[in-house]
């Protein structure tokens, strides 16, 4: 099976797969999207890392380790079976049943389970919720702990150094740039994600809302809202 | 372990940028990197896979994009597991001797595999030490291996705002000493007591803490 491809000239390395510097290519047509990784502030991957992940996956088949249809499966399941509108559903759920909210904030986990959403990175949910005196913001500080089963897979931003450092120590300025800005009364409240539980943003519901349905209501909810760099 | 992942409330590490209308993967090696790492029969867990990344050199760790930092956190933990050899990992090449497995997770079970929680509480027969309201300091703890207690906190003194349970220790979990379960509380703080005056007066940082961090005040 031909695992390397006749233009990658190196061999795939411990050391360059652990990190060791690269020779960086600046020809950015060997990507797959081509696209501008903006947003990892000027991090950019080496231009054979396609290569070096199609050879790992290849190797972990050759040697039965993996499945490749297993891969197929999780990437559809985290492209298309996990994300925001999860976590919208639950806020919408929240906002017009008062007994369900009141279980959510006994039990996130039981009552984000009511409606279907377990699993990896949501096994020990908590809600807080945004009050008028009170506006929760959620980071991790040491890796990038995020509730997939209610959020998905986090932005690059909420995985990115500035991100991660500032929250905590300048949640105001980072509310800021998000176009968020809160009176000097209101209490933000970081809620960093050290252990394993997973905390989910009830954002207020909007205004001007009554007769909204239920539906309707979750297509209002964001899913910055509902990390805590926005309100709606 | 005192390493540059420990962040919070470092300066000068750029604005936030967020994107419009971020896809869930920038590119296909993204999303292969992100499958790999959760269909691989690593010998790991959790907690040792956080502190694989964590070993990364610091310059790398900054440097690297996110995927980038699994893939290498990943490769490393197949050749510590004695799964994959640095040889095989330098010629693409399954080494003939080496027997042939089989795949721990088949297509067909990923989605029940994805949707089963696994849940890190464990009951442990010790009473928890502190109590809803209590007043604790983060004891000034520098292990050099895995920890989940920030340096930011370390020294300063809060509020348990919640009780958790008792879960799975990282500290432990992470180095094969087993999961030595303890209690977890959420412990407030007020942003003052971690950052001084600059902060503003209501704010807070709420922190999800294991009873060996802690003493009571």
């Amino acid at each position: 099976m031909p695992v390397l491809s006749a233009r990658v000239t190196y061999p795939l390395s411990l050391g360059r797969i652990l990190g060791e510097p690269a020779p960086m290519a600046h020809d950015h047509h060997d990507h797959d999207h081509g696209h501008d990784h903006g947003p990892d502030h000027g991090q950019e991957p080496p231009a054979d890392i396609a290569l070096r992940v199609k050879a790992l996956e290849s190797l972990l088949v050759e040697k039965g380790l993996v499945d490749p249809a297993a891969l197929d499966a999780i990437v559809d399941y985290y492209e298309t079976k996990v994300g925001p509108r999860n976590g919208a559903q639950v806020v919408a759920r929240a906002w017009t049943d008062p007994a369900y909210r009141e279980r959510l904030c006994q039990d996130a986990t039981a009552a984000i389970a009511e409606l279907g959403f377990t699993g990896r990175q949501g096994e020990h949910m908590v809600a807080v919720e945004n009050a008028s005196g009170i506006h929760n913001l959620v980071v991790c500080t040491l890796c990038s702990c995020y509730p997939w089963t209610v959020l998905g897979l986090p932005p690059v931003w909420y995985k990115s150094a500035p991100y991660r450092s500032r929250a905590v120590i300048d949640p105001r300025g980072v509310l800021a740039e998000f176009g968020t800005e809160l009176d000097a009364d209101v209490e933000v409240r970081v809620w960093d994600s050290t252990a394993e539980i997973r905390y989910l943003v009830i954002p207020e519901r909007p205004a001007g809302t009554e007769a909204l349905s239920v539906e309707a209501l979750a297509g209002l909810v964001t899913r910055d809202g509902m990390i805590g760099t926005a309100r709606l | 372990m005192n390493g540059v992942h420990d962040m919070g409330g470092m300066h000068g590490l750029g604005p936030v940028a967020p994107e419009a209308d971020e896809p869930v993967f920038h590119a296909a090696w993204e999303a292969r990197v992100h499958a790999l790492v959760l269909a691989s029969p690593t010998r790991g867990n959790i907690d040792s896979g956080r502190h694989r990344r964590e070993l990364i050199p610091g310059p790398d760790y900054l440097r690297m994009t996110y995927y980038e930092k699994w893939l290498a956190g990943l490769t490393g933990m197949l050749v510590e597991g004695g799964l994959v050899t640095a040889e095989e990992l330098a010629s693409g090449r399954a080494d003939p001797k080496a027997p042939r497995s089989e795949p721990r997770l088949a297509g067909p079970a990923v989605v029940a595999a994805m949707s089963q929680p696994s849940s890190y509480v464990r009951e442990i027969a010790q009473p928890a030490r502190f109590k809803l309201g209590q007043a604790v300091r983060a004891r000034n703890l520098n292990p050099t291996g895995h920890t989940r207690l920030p340096r930011y906190v370390r020294g300063r003194v809060g509020v348990i705002e919640a009780m958790r349970g008792a879960h799975v220790f990282p500290d432990s979990h992470a180095h094969e000493g087993g999961e030595s379960p303890h209690h977890l509380y959420a412990v407030h703080f007020d942003a003052r007591e971690l950052w001084g005056p600059q902060a503003a007066e209501r704010d807070s940082v709420v922190l999800d803490l294991w009873e060996p961090y802690l003493d009571a005040v």
